[in-house]
């Protein structure tokens, strides 16, 4: 760590697209938390496979299509080292996180849910870990109980463990909080879940970036996660699943590559997991993108760009905490990624705008957490969310703009 | 200043922080001869507005209530100021011509010719937004909203893109 200087960032010379300006000025991208920015080893690795290696996979027998395979089966195996999960067939490719959520839910949901059964989320949970489960509501009257969220943005074991009853059929949260940061005590919940026999599913997709994810030692059952939020392309996922609990599981969607035979007298066979859950032509190219993405955080090390990014998020909160009229949103003991706050009289979109105009790019809004932002008694909030790119320089970089909008708005 | 300055300067110029901080008609209307409800589902923000009209069909008052930005604050506010006396087809008019301002499309000369100047200088004053694409929803909220409050054929519920 002693190498790594405070201002300057040995690792942002590898993303091509922050050598811009924004604006004409130095560019602050802190928006990472809605979707990373890519390594030139990502794009290298999707221009490369492009021109020497592409073919649809599984199904020619020609050496395109061999070494096309054999790239997609490499990117699984990728992750599986990535999380340590046991097995490679633990890795289901999806879209994204959100179709790894709706997976679980339409594929495991439908056949373990029955009326008066209970799914236990958090207030605090991304859309996609709550609309996917009231769409299955609409056909199987089964209960979502919902654990109240702390002022500070914090969700506290005591109350997840009360919302765990003898009809919770699955535990469903977020590892760290899209909208405050809060990292969850996701190992005390499946310790507390398991002595009682039931199966959690985490969504990692804001945790998988900030820190180093082993599937096995935190016992997941579920993990997902979305491979552009860790740098890597858009439209790929990662579902991952236990073994025992994938083996029951029957297929999300039909079509080719997941079947061992299809015939109209007879009826249709299907693959094991994972092929089961990846119907048709997979995102082949995203997957060896995405091997490259975790390849790029592995050489550098998680444990690295975790320390990093929380020394600018300290830095962060306490620039910020001393910008006048400023109020730090989620200030939960445990936290990673991001700063969520508001200013006084002025809408967080009017921030944002104004931000941008100094090269400074954040989120505005609800960041997909309705819930999570009513509870706190929010509409919006700007949210500056880091990757291992942002510096110390970065904050600063915000904190100055931040003036511009006083400026503005008096 | 630099050209984004100006652009930055145009859009929050006093007029419109003005109206953003202290918005004008922000009230409930009890028993209001139309109420829509306009929704931002990307911003999350939201506004109710609430119309009467007198015996010859004109808009009596128009009062709205909600939460959002600066600009669609100054938006709602300065449009329910512009509509009292207004006719459905005056404000309608209104609209196609702030429409075409946010969207920075050619105007109509006839449309043009057909508004009163002071409303065509105010909405140039809201004009600031064709710069900022994903701020033009905020300018228009108001007058999406309007336009299904008129139209009661329309699901009384504006959403914009």
């Amino acid at each position: 760590m002693a190498a790594i200087e405070k201002n300057t960032n040995l690792w942002k010379k590898d993303f091509p697209i922050l050598a811009q300006k924004g604006h004409g000025k130095e560019l602050a991208y802190l928006d990472s938390g809605a979707s990373a920015q890519k390594p030139r080893a990502v794009i290298e690795a999707i221009t490369h496979f492009y021109e020497n290696d592409y073919a649809n996979i599984h199904r020619g027998v020609h050496d395109l299509s061999q070494r096309a395979t054999a790239s997609y089966d490499r990117a699984r195996q990728t992750v599986q080292r990535f999380i340590n999960a046991a097995h490679e067939d633990e890795i289901v490719f999806t879209s994204g996180a959100t179709e790894s959520l709706n997976l679980v839910v339409a594929s495991w949901g439908r056949r373990n849910l029955k009326e008066g059964d209970e799914v236990v989320v958090t207030g605090l949970e991304h859309h996609a870990n709550i609309v996917p489960w009231q769409l299955l509501q609409k056909q199987i009257p089964f209960t979502l109980r919902v654990v109240p969220i702390e002022a500070n943005g914090d969700v506290l074991l005591e109350k997840i463990q009360a919302a765990i009853t003898a009809k919770t059929k699955l535990v469903s949260i977020a590892h760290v909080s899209n909208a405050f940061g809060t990292i969850l005590p996701v190992e005390d919940v499946i310790a507390f879940a398991h002595a009682r026999g039931i199966p959690v599913m985490l969504d990692g997709s804001q945790a998988i970036t900030h820190m180093s994810v082993n599937v096995q030692k935190l016992d997941a059952d579920f993990y997902v996660f979305s491979g552009h939020k860790i740098y890597g392309p858009s439209g790929i996922g990662v579902l991952y699943g236990k073994r025992s609990i994938l083996k029951d599981m029957p297929p999300y969607q039909g079509g080719g590559d997941m079947i061992e035979s299809v015939s109209f007298e007879k009826g249709t066979s299907f693959q094991p997991a994972p092929m089961r859950f990846e119907a048709g032509t997979p995102p082949i190219v995203q997957a060896v993108g995405l091997a490259a993405a975790l390849d790029y955080v592995s050489a550098i090390g998680m444990e690295v760009i975790a320390a990093h990014e929380d020394d600018v998020l300290r830095y962060g909160q306490e620039r910020l905490g001393n910008v006048p009229g400023l109020r730090l949103v989620g200030n939960a003991p445990r936290k990673c990624g991001l700063l969520s706050f508001v200013m006084e009289g002025v809408h967080p979109h009017d921030v944002g705008t104004i931000l941008d105009s100094e090269g400074v790019a954040v989120r505005a809004g609800h960041h997909c957490a309705q819930p999570a932002m009513e509870a706190l008694g929010l509409m919006a909030t700007v949210r500056a969310s880091l990757g291992l790119y942002n510096t110390r320089q970065d904050m600063d970089e915000l904190v100055a703009a931040l003036h511009k909008v006083r400026e503005i708005f008096g | 200043m630099s050209e984004l300055d100006q652009d930055l300067r145009e859009l929050y110029q006093d007029l419109i922080l003005d109206h953003g901080k202290h918005p004008r008609n922000f009230h409930a209307v009890e028993n209001p001869h139309c109420e829509a409800v306009g929704h931002n589902p990307l911003c999350g923000d939201k506004l109710v507005l609430y119309l009467t009209v007198d015996v010859q069909g004109r808009i009596a008052d128009a009062a709205f209530q909600g939460e959002g930005c600066a600009i669609s604050m100054a938006s709602a506010s300065m449009m329910t100021e512009m509509l009292k006396g207004k006719t459905a087809a005056q404000a309608k008019a209104l609209w196609a011509y702030f429409e075409a301002v946010c969207k920075d499309n050619a105007v109509d000369e006839q449309l043009l010719v057909s508004l009163d100047e002071e409303d065509v200088a105010r909405l140039q004053a809201l004009s600031g937004v064709r710069h900022y694409p994903v701020r033009v929803k905020c300018a228009t909220l108001a007058w999406r909203t309007l336009e299904s409050a008129l139209d009661p054929q329309e699901a009384k519920k504006a959403v914009t893109e």
